[in-house]
C-alpha cells in the first residue's frame, strides 16, 4: 500500500465511524466543539511542571471514545504516532533542566523529565479528543455549528465542498498514484511525475469546478448559498455540557489525585 | 511544521486564534463583493486539489527520502491572496481534525503560520513583484521558490516564538531557530520547484486562467498587507506583556536571551496594565493568578519549583487510584454499549 | 400552455478552442412530449443540453423557452422552469446531505422553509430515496446518488424536465427503477442518451444528432427500429429489438 492509499483509507476510515449512531453521535456538534475546546484550554492551561492533575482528565476521552463507540484501537494507535515536533521539542527539557523534585524523602526526580512527560501527556489528552470529536461528529455537523458560532458563511460552505469533493479528487489521485506506481516498479514518484500527475489532476478539478458551477446555477444559484436551520438544543446536549464542563472545572481547581491520595495513605 | 497544543499555553493559543479567525472573517467578507461566483464552488474544489495533493509522497531528488507538499503558495498564486488564504485555513483544519497534526487549540497559530505569512507577506511582497506578469517560465520559478522559501521560514520562526513564549519546551531560542530554520529552507526549495512546476504547466495548460485574475480581486491587497501586519504587532506585543505580567516561567529565561535582559521592554507599560487588569478581573484558572501587589515576579521564580506541583507520594498514588477509575469506567461504558 | 415548449431555431455553438459542437439545430418540441436525443459520444448531445437552460448561450441562432427567447435577462426565469439533471451525479450533489442537496434549489427560488420542507420530502418520496435524507451524498450508490440528484431537480417543480445520460453507471435494477421514474413523469421530458433501449422505453420521439448536426427527426418507434439510420449516425439497434430480430430469424432457420 502507498502512503497515498493509507492516509486516504484513513480519511475514509474516521468519516464512516463518524456517521456511527450513539449517544454521544447524537450530541450537538456545537456543544461537542465547545466542550472539547473548553477541555483542551483546561489542559493547557496547567503549568508545565503538572503531571499527577492531568490524569483525571483522561475521563473525557475515555468516555467519548467508550460511549461513542470508537475502537480503541484506532485511537491508540493514533497516538503512537507522536508527533516528531513534539517529541523533538520536548526531549531537550530534561537535558536543560537541571532542578530536582523531591518525591518522597530521599527520593527525586529531575524536573526536565517531570516537564517531559507533561509534555506528552497534555499530547495525549488534546489530540485523542481532537480525534474523538471527529470521530463522533460528522464534518458537516462540525461545519454547521461554526456556522452557527457565527464563521462566515463563506468560509463554511467552501469547507462544505472541500470535504465533498476531496473523496472525489482524492479517488481520482488514488487512480493516478498506483497508475504511476505500478509503472515505476515502486521507486516511488520523482518529482517530475509527481509536477505532471498535479498538472493533471488540476485541468480535472478546474473541469469539476466548472460542471458543478454550472450545476448550481441550474437550480437557482445567484451567488449565495442558503441554508436550512437544522441544529437543535436538546436536553441531552445541555445535560452533556453541564457535566463535562463542571468536571473540568473541578479537575482544573482541585487537586482530586492529592485529595484522594491523602485519604488512602491516612 | 504544526505547532502542537501540548506545547503550547492557553495565552498564546487563544491570541493566535482570535488573529487567524479573526483574519478568516475579513477575508471573507472581503470575497463578498467577488466579481465571479464561480469562485464559490472553485475555492472548496483547490482546496480538495491540494488536500488530495498533500497526501502524495514524492521522492525529493538527491535525498532519497520522500516528501510532500503544503500547498499555501499554490492557493495564494492560483486563487489570490484572500481565497487562497481562507482554503489554506480549511485545510489545516481538516488536517488538524482527520490527521490529528497539532490541535484544536494551535490552529490559530497554524493557520498564521502555514496560512498567513504565504498568503500575506511572501505572495504579494516576494512572488508577485519577482513573477511581475507572469510572462517567463524562469522568473516564475525564482518567484515560487523563494517566495515559498521566505513563506516557510518566517512560518518556521513563528513556530519558535510561539513555542518559547509558551513556556512548556525548555529549548533555547536561538538554538530552536538555528534548528529550525535550515530544516525549513531544504523544504521551502522543494515546495517552490514543485509550486512553480504546477504553475507552468498550467500557464501552459490554461493560458489566461493565471494572468486574467477575474476570479480574484487582487484590489487592496496591500491594505490587507497592511493591516495584517499592525494585527501582527498588536498580537505579537499583547502576548508578550501579557506573559511578562503573568507567567514569569518559561518565559523569563527566553526574554534574556532574546533582548538580553530580564525584563521585557513592554513590561509595565499600558498594555500590560491593562492585560493584567482584565486577569484579575476573570481570574478563572488559579495558577495563573499573579500576587495581588504585582511586583512579585522575582518571587516566584525564586519560589520555583513550587510546593503544589503535586509531586508528592500522596498525589502519585492519587493520580494512580484515579486513572484506574477512569479505566473501569471506561470498559463499564463498552461492557454495557457491548451488551446492549 | 405554451410556456412548455421548447424551439431551436438554427443554433450553432463553437468552444472556446474552436471546436463546432452545434452547426445550425432546428426543432420544437409542444407541451407534454416525452423526446429522446441521441447520437454517438461527441454528437453534441450534452451541449445541445446546456442550451436549454443557458448553460450555455448558442454562438448564433435563438433558442425559446415559452414565449421567451434565452438571454442573460431570461436566463434566471427560465431556469426555474427548466429542469436539467447533469450527466454526473457527483457535480450535482454538492450539499452536505441529501436532504439539504434537494432543498438548495427551493431554498433559491425564495420559498419559505415550510414549503421547503414539504417539496424536498415530496421529491424524495417520489424518487423512492426518503430514507436517504441525512445520508451525505458520497455515502450513497451511483444509482442512489442519479435518483436523488433527479429529486434535487423535480423538487423545483419544473415544466419540462431534460437530463443527460440518466442511465450512465446504473446497474441494471437501478436502471429499470429509473425507467419506471421517468414513465410515471408527465412533464415535458427530453432525454439525451445513446442508451437506446432506455429512449425506446420512455419517450415517443426522437432527435438523431450526428457531428453537431439533426439527421433525423420522428416518431421513436420508427427511428430506432431503422437500422440502417442508426448505423449511420455511429449507433446500433437497441438490444431488446436486436433480440426480437435474432429470435425472429432463429425461429426462421428452424
Ligand atoms: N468544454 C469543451 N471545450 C471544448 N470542446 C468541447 C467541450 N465540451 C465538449 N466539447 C466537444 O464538443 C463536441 C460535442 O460534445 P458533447 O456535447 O459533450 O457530446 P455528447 O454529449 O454527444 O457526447 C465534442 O467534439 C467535444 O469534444
Ligand atoms: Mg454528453
Amino acid at each position: 500500500m502507498t502512503s497515498f492509499d493509507k492516509a486516504y483509507f484513513n480519511l475514509g476510515y474516521i468519516d464512516t465511524l463518524s456517521y456511527g449512531d450513539s449517544f454521544v453521535h447524537r450530541l450537538d456538534p456545537r456543544v461537542k466543539l465547545i466542550v472539547t475546546i473548553v477541555f483542551i484550554v483546561s489542559v493547557v492551561s496547567f503549568p508545565k511542571y503538572e503531571i499527577l492533575r492531568l490524569i483525571p482528565f483522561f475521563l473525557f476521552p475515555v468516555f467519548m471514545m467508550t460511549a461513542g463507540n470508537i475502537p480503541s484501537g484506532f485511537v491508540l494507535k493514533r497516538m503512537l504516532f507522536v508527533s516528531p515536533f513534539v517529541i523533538m521539542t520536548g526531549i531537550f527539557n530534561p537535558i536543560l533542566d537541571s532542578k530536582t523534585f523531591h518525591l518522597v524523602s530521599g527520593l527525586t526526580i529531575s524536573a526536565g523529565w517531570v516537564s517531559f512527560f507533561s509534555i506528552m501527556l497534555r499530547f495525549l489528552l488534546t489530540v485523542s479528543s481532537a480525534l474523538l470529536l471527529i470521530a463522533t461528529t460528522s464534518f458537516y455537523g462540525v461545519c454547521h455549528a461554526l456556522n452557527s458560532l457565527g464563521l462566515p458563511r463563506a468560509f463554511v460552505i467552501q469547507m462544505v465542498f472541500l470535504y465533498r469533493y476531496t473523496f472525489v479528487l482524492a479517488g481520482e489521485a488514488m487512480r493516478m498514484v498506483r497508475g504511476v506506481t505500478i509503472r515505476s516498479s515502486n521507486r516511488g514518484m520523482g518529482m517530475g511525475t509527481f509536477v505532471n500527475l498535479l498538472g493533471v489532476l488540476f485541468l480535472r478539478t478546474m473541469k469539476r469546478s466548472e460542471a458543478i458551477y454550472q450545476a448550481m446555477c441550474s437550480r437557482g444559484f445567484d451567488g449565495e448559498v442558503r441554508l436550512l436551520r437544522s441544529l437543535r438544543i436538546r436536553l441531552n446536549d445541555l445535560a452533556f455540557a453541564i457535566i463535562s464542563i463542571t468536571l473540568f472545572i473541578i479537575f482544573r481547581w482541585f487537586d482530586i489525585p492529592g485529595y484522594i491520595g491523602g485519604l488512602v495513605i491516612r | 511544521m504544526h505547532m502542537s497544543d501540548a506545547l503550547l499555553s492557553p495565552a498564546v493559543g487563544g491570541s493566535f486564534w482570535a488573529g487567524s479567525f479573526g483574519l478568516i472573517t475579513y477575508c471573507a467578507n472581503r470575497l463578498k463583493d467577488r466579481v465571479d461566483d464561480r469562485i464559490v464552488p472553485l475555492m472548496g474544489v483547490l482546496g480538495a486539489f491540494v488536500f488530495s495533493a498533500q497526501m502524495i509522497n514524492f521522492t525529493i531528488p538527491g535525498t532519497g527520502s520522500s516528501g510532500h507538499i503544503s500547498g499555501a503558495m499554490l492557493l495564494a498564486i492560483l486563487l489570490g491572496p484572500y481565497a487562497g488564504f481562507i482554503v489554506i485555513s480549511s485545510v489545516l483544519i481538516i488536517q488538524c481534525l482527520f490527521f490529528g497534526d497539532g490541535g484544536l487549540l494551535a490552529l490559530g497559530c497554524n493557520i498564521w503560520n502555514l496560512g498567513l505569512y504565504p498568503c500575506f507577506v511572501a505572495y504579494p511582497l516576494v512572488y508577485r513583484p519577482i513573477a511581475g506578469t507572469g510572462a517567463s517560465s524562469r522568473r516564475i520559478m525564482i518567484a515560487s521558490v523563494l517566495g515559498v522559501v521566505v513563506g516557510l521560514e518566517l512560518g518556521a520562526f513563528s513556530v519558535v516564538v510561539q513555542t518559547v513564549l509558551s513556556g512548556r519546551s525548555e529549548l533555547p531560542f536561538k538554538a530552536f531557530v538555528a534548528a529550525m530554520l535550515p530544516i525549513h529552507l531544504a523544504i521551502g526549495l522543494v515546495e517552490g520547484l514543485v509550486t512553480a512546476g504546477i504553475i507552468n504547466y498550467v500557464r501552459k495548460a490554461m493560458p489566461g486562467f493565471l494572468e486574467g485574475r477575474s476570479l480574484s480581486d487582487m484590489r487592496g491587497t496591500m491594505k490587507g498587507v497592511v493591516i495584517a501586519f499592525a494585527v501582527m504587532a498588536l498580537l505579537t506585543g499583547g502576548v508578550l506583556s501579557w506573559f511578562a505580567s503573568t507567567h514569569p516561567d518559561g518565559l523569563e529565561w527566553s526574554v534574556e536571551r532574546v533582548y538580553g535582559e530580564r525584563e521585557l521592554p513592554v513590561d509595565g507599560g499600558v498594555i500590560t496594565r491593562w492585560f493584567r487588569d482584565i486577569q484579575e478581573a476573570l481570574t478563572i484558572l488559579p495558577d495563573y493568578d499573579i500576587p495581588a501587589d504585582s511586583g512579585g515576579q522575582a518571587d516566584t521564580v525564586e519560589g520555583y519549583p513550587s510546593p503544589d506541583v503535586g509531586t508528592s507520594l500522596s498525589g502519585v498514588v492519587g493520580a494512580l487510584m484515579v486513572g484506574i477509575v477512569i479505566l473501569f469506567i471506561g470498559m463499564g461504558i463498552r461492557h454495557r454499549r457491548l451488551k446492549g | 400552455m405554451s410556456h412548455h415548449i421548447v424551439e431551436f431555431k438554427d443554433v450553432c455553438f463553437s468552444y472556446p478552442d474552436g471546436t463546432e459542437a452545434l452547426r445550425g439545430v432546428s426543432f420544437r418540441i409542444t407541451h407534454g412530449e416525452a423526446v429522446g436525443i441521441i447520437g454517438a459520444n461527441g454528437a453534441g448531445k450534452s451541449t445541445l443540453l446546456f442550451h436549454m437552460n443557458g448553460c450555455l448561450m448558442p454562438s448564433s441562432g435563438t433558442v425559446l423557452i415559452g414565449e421567451f427567447e434565452l438571454n442573460k435577462k431570461t436566463r434566471a426565469d427560465i431556469r426555474k422552469r427548466v429542469g436539467l439533471v447533469f450527466q454526473n451525479p457527483d457535480d450535482q450533489l454538492f450539499m452536505p446531505t441529501v436532504y439539504e442537496d434537494v432543498a438548495f434549489g427551493p431554498l433559491n427560488l425564495g420559498l419559505s422553509e415550510d414549503v421547503v420542507r414539504a417539496r424536498v420530502e415530496e421529491a424524495l418520496a417520489t424518487v423512492g430515496c426518503y430514507r436517504l435524507k441525512d445520508r451525505p451524498p458520497h455515502h450513497l450508490s451511483m444509482g442512489q446518488r442519479r435518483a436523488v440528484s433527479i429529486a434535487a431537480v423535480i423538487a423545483m417543480q419544473p415544466d419540462i424536465l431534460v437530463m443527460d445520460e440518466p442511465s450512465a453507471d446504473l446497474d441494471p435494477r437501478s436502471r429499470r427503477q429509473l425507467i419506471s421514474l421517468l414513465k410515471g413523469f408527465t412533464h415535458t421530458k427530453i432525454i439525451a442518451s445513446h442508451d437506446l433501449d432506455l429512449i425506446m422505453d420512455t419517450c415517443t420521439r426522437c432527435i438523431v444528432l450526428s457531428d453537431g448536426r439533426i439527421t433525423a427527426d420522428g416518431s421513436a418507434e420508427e427511428i430506432l427500429m431503422d437500422e440502417g439510420l442508426l448505423v449511420e449516425n455511429g449507433l446500433e439497434l437497441p438490444l431488446s429489438l436486436k433480440y426480437r430480430c435474432m429470435q425472429q430469424e432463429g425461429a426462421f432457420h428452424d
